[in-house]
């Protein structure tokens, strides 16, 4: 296998703040690598220096085995980038916005034409596609800039937290455009603030805080750090908070503790764990309101990670 | 680690880059037809504010007046047009399409031609109803369709170069009121520093030698001489070294300042 891309020991200042203090990050072909990390932490500055929109202050970037700095021309022939922010025209349609993307990447008109077509399929905005961008909703906005960073069919593609603000339903689709992507045989660097979407799409995931990467690994592995699941039940009786107690115990054999009032958690070790709970709550007669098998978020990853939250962490920067 | 492949660049990349960019301002200028507003408006009330204000008392008639002013206004026009080039280009770097555009792989400097190319549309519009006016109003031409193009070429000649002057200070200036109070600086000796409202002969001598100099009095006289019949080859010369001149000291010197900014 060879990579992709590769940064070794990125330091990159903005006058008195430090955003990256030596980051490595690389992903091997046909490969999704998760850069997960809360705001502030770096992440935006690591994508902008590998699509060569910013010199690192020291440390080097290779981007398909050409050096960034180097060589940015030819690297940006290879990539795709989509910010957090679209990067549409609001001005002109989503089609005039891909064929001029089109026109940029050297495609004759008729093909920049079809390739247009092609995706604005692909992404569900056939109907749109003769309105000016300004009128669509932030999710089509976010799917057309996606779109226009696939013109060019790009071997390497850094989406800079895509999803963000993205409602629920939105969020899976654009999962799917990743997954598709990767099946096609490209690269991808995904960042986002989500363990969750890290979970669904990354072969291996980097952590990033404060400008640091402070664990890589599979997201298998990041889990066993975290420790995994919860199984958090609320009886619909405070009473009965005992009983319910009782039946976390009996099936998981660990103790749960009371993360809020009335409410209980447990670790679930096995895919078992959850419906045995379910079953036993059911023979024991205790009525519940709430009941959930909850993958740890970036808090728990940060938490365990660092000691601190990803909140206190924003707080710090803030500072 | 291997090279991935690449394609072939293909030949004039920054020509056909520049002219699909032009094309996208010249599709924001049709979505927004007011941003066209200053360029219609702009040649009727210079006109009929000179016109009737100077004309009588500099000429004797305002029929008289009008053969000299159409073809100094018609330079002056196109020059105020040319600075919004440097407030639109202003606004429009801060928008994430131009990250898009950084990313990409096209000339550095595809961006900024491609904006003062599609402005070309505006000086069109500002010389049409220039001309368009004045005829409502008494004016005619002395000589013929093929002297009013040339003179149109010229002042549109100057008015590109002098873009770039504009488009550098969009690229340096944080917002784009900045870009227009600098901007006014330069227009306001470029275009009334000549004899574009009443003769020169009375001037003391340090204005004398400017308006001697000015490139836009020079583009005004090769107008005239171009509209009314008279001296041509040595003024027009004139406007078209200042136009290299002009182009080849601020257009590298906008692309630097936009390279730099990011």
């Amino acid at each position: 296998m060879t990579l992709a891309f590769q940064a070794r020991g990125l330091v990159k200042r903005f006058g008195a703040t430090t955003a990256l203090d030596g980051v490595d990050l690389s992903a091997e072909e046909g490969t999704v690598l998760g850069v997960l990390g809360p705001n502030g932490a770096g992440k935006t500055t690591a994508v902008r220096i590998l699509a060569t929109l910013l010199r690192p202050d020291s440390g080097t970037a290779t981007v398909g085995g050409l050096d960034v700095a180097r060589h940015p021309g030819e690297v940006r022939r290879l990539i795709g980038l989509t910010g957090q922010f679209a990067s549409v025209d609001a001005d002109l349609t989503g089609t005039q916005n891909l064929v001029l993307i089109g026109r940029l990447l050297d495609m004759r008109g008729a093909e920049a034409k079809a390739r247009a077509r092609e995706l604005l399929a692909d992404f569900d905005l056939s109907e749109a596609a003769g309105r000016a961008a300004g009128t669509y909703s932030g999710g089509m906005r976010r799917r057309l800039d996606l779109a226009a960073s696939l013109m060019g069919r790009p071997k390497i593609v850094f989406l800079d937290e895509p999803t963000t603000g993205l409602d629920p339903a939105k969020r899976e689709e654009l999962w799917g455009v990743v997954r598709r992507l990767v099946d096609d045989g490209a690269t991808v660097l995904l960042t986002t603030q989500y363990l969750e979407e890290a979970d669904a799409l990354a072969d291996e995931i980097s952590v990033i805080d404060s400008g640091e990467v402070i664990a890589h690994g599979t997201p298998a592995d990041l889990k066993r750090i975290v420790g995994g699941r919860h199984i958090t039940v609320r009886p619909a009786d405070p009473a009965r908070l005992d009983d319910a107690g009782r039946v976390l115990s009996t099936v998981t054999g660990r103790s749960p503790d009371s993360p809020h009032r009335g409410v209980l958690s447990v670790p679930a070790e096995t895919d078992r764990d959850f419906p045995a709970v379910v079953a036993e709550l059911d023979r024991a007669g205790v009525p519940v309101t709430e009941l959930a098998l909850q993958l740890p978020d970036l808090d728990d990853v940060f938490f365990k990670l660092t000691g601190h939250t990803a909140a206190d962490d924003k707080e710090a920067v803030a500072a | 680690m291997t090279t991935m492949e690449l394609s072939a660049p293909r030949p004039l990349g920054l020509a056909r880059h520049s002219l699909a960019l032009a094309g996208r301002s010249l599709i924001k200028t049709a979505r927004n037809p007011e941003h066209l507003l200053d360029v219609t408006l702009q040649p009727v009330m210079f006109t009929v504010m000179f016109t009737y204000l100077l004309g009588g008392a500099v000429a004797g008639s305002t029929e008289d007046y009008l053969r000299t002013l159409v073809p100094g206004i018609m330079v002056m026009v196109t020059l105020f047009a040319s600075m919004q080039s440097g407030v639109n280009f202003n606004d429009d770097i801060k928008n994430g399409v131009f990250d898009r555009f950084r990313s990409m792989p096209i000339g550095r400097s595809a961006p900024l031609v491609g904006a003062v190319l599609g402005d070309a549309i505006r000086y069109v519009v500002a010389i049409v109803v220039l001309l368009a006016f004045a005829a409502a109003i008494g004016y005619r031409v002395d000589t013929g369709p093929l002297q009013i193009l040339a003179a149109s070429l010229l002042a549109i000649a100057l008015a590109f170069a002098v873009s770039w002057m504009f488009v550098l200070l969009g690229a340096v200036m944080r917002d784009p009121g900045g870009v227009q109070g600098i901007a006014f600086i330069v227009l306001f000796p470029l275009t009334f520093g000549s004899d574009l409202l009443a003769p020169t002969e009375t001037l003391p001598g340090w204005l004398q030698a400017w308006v001697d100099v000015n490139p836009a009095a020079q583009a005004m006289q090769a107008a005239r001489g171009l509209l009314m019949g008279g001296p041509v080859a040595g003024p027009a010369t004139a406007t078209l070294l200042w136009s290299a001149g002009i182009l080849a000291v601020f257009a590298p010197l906008a692309v630097s300042a936009y390279r730099r900014r990011s």
